[in-house]
């Protein structure tokens, strides 16, 4: 099983200020993360899963974010969601 | 001590559960009477969850965020005549089909969740669906709204509802929307939430507008994006009410795949609408319908569906046959377009020599050898005179309403693709074994089916010529026809500082 390939867990965000701090953090977070900047919109993928980490967005952001504020940027995704208050993970399993 | 800020999963708990009752003085199934007749076995509602474990409170505040970024860039827009800033006046076209199409196809999904929201058993599910059902009037409100003020400058954008109601090529994403709304409660959010949104509605919001912000249209983009937030939340919602049913009752699985099977399919179906949007009506174009469709069905669906074999889920039947048709697609669609142009809302035109160019690259199999051809000899018809748009009615398929267009494009591409079948005496015919098979399943329901052509042959369009039925359908006189001889070309034009209006082509 383990030279199955892969499925692609993504995250469509508008390419915009508040959207910044969340595609660095999954840059930081998300090692072999794609990212493809197209316009109007950014979209991060990578193998298997993909998080945004509360503590990661809000060092870069310089103040507090709720991972639910994902919703005024977010666009569109693949994978199975689990988010809570500390993180918003995609993955397929 | 001080009371401690709860956490997103108590939050959702608290606010979405305890909050139904087991009814008294009337039996649960006369207070729910939809939600076991389609047979889908349900022992523990409570097992539902919403995984963005989105709360009311929390709901109202987002998308109050949400409209106030709309309506500053639908403002911006407006104030700076962002329609000037436009890559080409012929791209509203894709406007004038997205509002008259697409637009009361989410009103009518307002209502099928409004419907939900209330005869679901489940209090989680029932929250859901109400706030889904808010999304979707929000959207058909912000596409209304956005869209005006291109009705301040531009035709065909004047009566959306009322045509969605009559026209034969709004038949196709109206008459899925109906048969999704006439099936039970479970049905329909399968196909909504999950044959349309997750598995297919990515084509049509990420893609396409991602070229409205390629075409200079900021507020498309913007209300376009702004729902496709929304769009992930149900995405979402429909993957884990379909992981909640499958969970639920061994028994729900051929039932599911069932509709799975039926909705892919009438989706996919109304979705060809879109491939001519994003091949031809946008002038410049990130993506094309077949890159779109390898990476948002092919490679993701088949992540999706990879994933729920663990339930004993397939892949849609025919989704072979969807792939293998992405390659013509788009060109079978707007050439019908192009040939009944005198009977659109909207302008048709040959694509320009660049964007010829751009699809023989994008269609390496494909453009130059069948489809090609076919628009440079319109095109010279065009500069003769001698070119004429068909005079007669196209016959339709009885399930997915679209004109008999599709060809046997896995073994001969040129030879039309045609089924047909008897019910009750009668011979109805389709477009695609798809559509056979959605037929044989419930003759019942599509013999009912309402088919422009056929109405309009029974008189009941206005009249029998194409003037009177054109009238019918509130189409006014500078709404269709070719691009180059419309009063939008003219004006774009003008706005340009071009007073002599080129004759043909968009590269002059």
């Amino acid at each position: 099983m383990t030279t199955k390939k892969k499925n692609t867990a993504f995250l469509i965000v508008q390419d915009n200020e508040d959207a910044r701090p969340i595609i660095e953090a999954v840059e930081q977070d998300n090692p072999g993360v794609n990212i493809q900047y197209e316009p109007g919109m950014v979209r991060m993928e990578r193998a298997a899963s993909l998080i945004v980490k509360r503590e990661t967005v809000e060092v870069l952001k310089g103040c507090e974010w709720d991972v639910q504020e994902l919703h005024l940027v977010l666009i569109s995704l693949a994978g199975n969601v689990d988010e809570d208050d500390e993180k918003f993970e995609l993955s397929w399993g | 001590m001080a009371a401690k800020k709860l956490n997103m999963r108590k939050r959702y708990e608290l606010l979405t559960r305890g909050i139904g009752w087991e009814t008294s003085y009337q039996k649960m199934d006369d207070v729910f009477p939809y939600d076991t007749f389609e047979g889908i076995k349900i022992t523990d509602w409570d097992k539902w969850e919403d995984p963005f474990r989105l709360t009311m409170d929390a709901y109202w505040k987002f998308q109050a965020e949400k409209e106030k970024k709309l309506y500053a860039i639908i403002d911006s827009f407006a104030q700076n005549n962002g329609q000037t800033n436009l890559a080409d006046a012929s791209y509203l076209s894709a406007i004038k089909l997205f509002i008259t199409g697409v637009t009361p196809l989410e009103y009518a999904a307002h209502h099928g969740f409004a419907h939900l929201g209330r005869h679901f058993r489940g209090e989680g599910a029932r929250v859901a669906c109400q706030m889904q059902a808010i999304d979707e009037l929000r959207h058909a409100q912000t596409q209304i709204h956005t869209i005006s003020h291109y009705n301040k400058h531009f035709t065909g954008l004047h009566d959306p509802f009322y045509q969605s109601d009559r026209v034969w090529y709004l038949s196709v994403p109206k008459s899925f929307g109906e048969d999704a709304l006439s099936a039970g409660p479970f049905e329909f959010i399968t196909s909504i939430s999950f044959a349309f949104e997750y598995v297919l509605t990515n084509l049509l919001f990420v893609p396409f507008m991602s070229g409205a912000a390629y075409n200079g249209d900021m507020a498309t983009t913007t209300f376009g994006f702004s729902a496709q937030s929304d769009e992930s939340r149900h995405m979402t919602l429909g993957l884990e009410i379909i992981k909640f049913m499958l969970e639920q009752h061994e028994d729900n699985l051929p039932i599911i795949q069932g509709w799975i099977d039926k909705h892919f399919w009438r989706a996919y179906r109304v979705l060809a609408l879109v491939s001519a949007m994003q091949d031809y009506m946008l002038t410049n174009t990130p993506m094309s319908w077949k890159e779109a469709w390898d990476i948002y069905f092919v490679e993701n669906g088949g992540a999706l569906f990879e994933d729920l074999g663990r339930y004993g889920l397939k892949m849609p039947k025919h989704h072979e046959l969807a792939t293998a048709e992405a390659e013509h697609l788009s060109h079978q669609v707007w050439s019908v377009f192009c040939a009944l142009g005198n009977a659109t809302g909207f302008h048709t035109f040959e694509p320009s020599d660049e964007k010829m160019d751009w699809l023989s690259e994008k269609y390496p199999n494909t453009f130059d050898k069948y489809y090609r051809p076919r628009f440079e000899h319109w095109k010279k018809q065009k500069e003769d005179g001698t070119f004429e748009y068909l005079a007669s009615l196209p016959q339709l398929c009885q399930v997915c309403q679209i004109p008999m267009i599709f060809t046997e494009v896995k073994t001969d591409p040129m030879q039309l693709s045609f089924r047909n079948t008897k019910f009750k005496g009668d011979n109805y015919h389709f477009c695609s074994d798809g559509c056979k098979d959605i037929f044989e399943n419930e003759p019942e329901k599509y013999v009912q089916a309402w088919l422009p052509v056929h109405q309009i042959f029974q008189g009941n369009c206005g009249g029998a010529t194409i003037p009177e039925v054109l009238k019918w359908y509130k189409f006014e006189p500078e709404d269709g026809g070719d691009y180059f001889d419309s009063q939008d070309f003219r004006r774009w034009q003008e706005w340009h500082g071009k007073d002599e209006p080129a004759k043909t082509g968009s590269d002059n």
